[in-house]
């Protein structure tokens, strides 16, 4: 009975490690390609880890460049490293591939007339599910409290404690 | 009585977002806007495809409305429109090829074998000019009108379909532009 319990729980060890390395896969992958990359200037590197994983592949949409290996995502992460090392800001590195991909390529576009919607679509969608939930909570609460909120609960007069007492004795007081 | 019309919540749910969701079924997502549509084609030094020792730049392209080509050999669908390509070129029609990230002897021979539609063809070996094109994947065409301004960009197969309903009107719109004035 001990020895298959303990290959139970060595079967679900196994089960689980095999479960973690797959979730972390991706994440080995691409600190792995990413660290491929030579900079002159190792400080750098963070700047052009947020920028490649900030700036989407315009081929596979799906994936930034760090994540991506098509040939325009290397050719993009080329001219990222170029520009940082010609001592560009950030801005200007986003400017010089929106000039040319269209805000499109960015996952973090700047609020403008084509983006406001794309921005304020979480809060409205909060704001809708914020207002169903208080206009059900208004309908439920009549029927969940008694009979009126606005004015207290009635009290008991003695007789009727009297039979609210003989009701939950169970005495034969079924009939009401 | 009004408890029963919040059954019809759903109901108003869908009847909102089904015409929202038809629609993006015929969107493609994979069409990027084209950052350069109305702008100058942008300046550009490279050789000629078959004469490497010619450079052209973005003035050769202007003087004419002309159709700005992406291609390259190992893109598949290019072998796909070329057909059209040539056929658009016999009817007088200025292409100008840009074979991109390509092997120039591999490129110069592919055109042997399927015929050269193409004015010139401008080789960008590296995919510089591409890049500030705009460009994400081959084949694509640009209409340019006679001043070099890109005025519509098209990713993907050009087929007859395609020109006819997306170029001819818009081509023929440029021509006449460019008679008139």
């Amino acid at each position: 009975m001990g020895r298959r319990f303990i290959n139970r729980i060595r079967q679900a060890a196994a089960f689980a490690s095999l479960c973690i390395f797959w979730t972390l896969l991706p994440a080995i992958l691409v600190s792995a390609q990413s660290d491929l990359v030579e900079l002159s200037d190792e400080r750098l590197r963070p700047r052009y880890e947020q920028l490649t994983q900030e700036i989407r592949c315009p081929k596979c949409q799906n994936q930034n460049l760090a994540e991506s290996n098509s040939p325009i995502s290397v050719d993009l992460k080329l001219q990222i490293r170029r520009l940082l090392e010609e001592q560009k800001s950030n801005q200007q590195i986003k400017d010089y591939l929106t000039e040319r991909y269209s805000e499109f390529i960015l996952y973090r576009p700047a609020v403008n007339s084509r983006t406001w919607l794309l921005w304020a679509a979480p809060v409205i969608f909060m704001s809708i599910a914020l207002l169903a939930l208080w206009v059900v909570q208004r309908k439920k609460a009549p029927i969940l409290g008694a009979n009126n909120l606005s004015s207290p609960p009635q009290k008991l007069d003695d007789e009727e404690v009297a039979r609210l007492e003989r009701l939950l004795k169970g005495s034969d007081e079924l009939q009401l | 009585m009004s408890n029963r019309l919040v059954l019809f919540a759903p109901l108003l749910v869908f009847t909102v977002f089904a015409p929202v969701l038809w629609l993006a079924l015929e969107r493609d997502p994979q069409e990027l806007p084209s950052a350069r549509e109305g702008q100058l084609f942008p300046d550009f030094s490279l050789s000629q495809l078959v004469d490497a020792s010619k450079t052209l730049q973005a003035e050769d392209l202007r003087g004419e409305v002309t159709l700005v080509n992406v291609w390259a050999t190992w893109c598949y669908a290019c072998t796909l429109e070329h057909p059209m390509l040539n056929e658009l070129a016999t009817e007088g029609i200025k292409i100008v090829g840009l074979n991109y990230k390509d092997d120039r002897a591999a490129a110069i021979q592919w055109l042997e074998r399927r015929g050269d539609p193409y004015a010139f063809t401008i080789f960008d070996e590296h995919g510089s000019l591409g890049l500030d094109l705009g460009v994400y994947g081959a084949p694509e065409t640009y209409l340019l009108d006679a001043k070099g301004m890109v005025q519509y960009r098209r990713v993907g197969v050009l087929d007859e379909r395609v020109w006819r309903d997306d170029f001819a009107s818009r081509y023929t719109e440029l021509v006449l532009a460019e008679e008139n004035g």
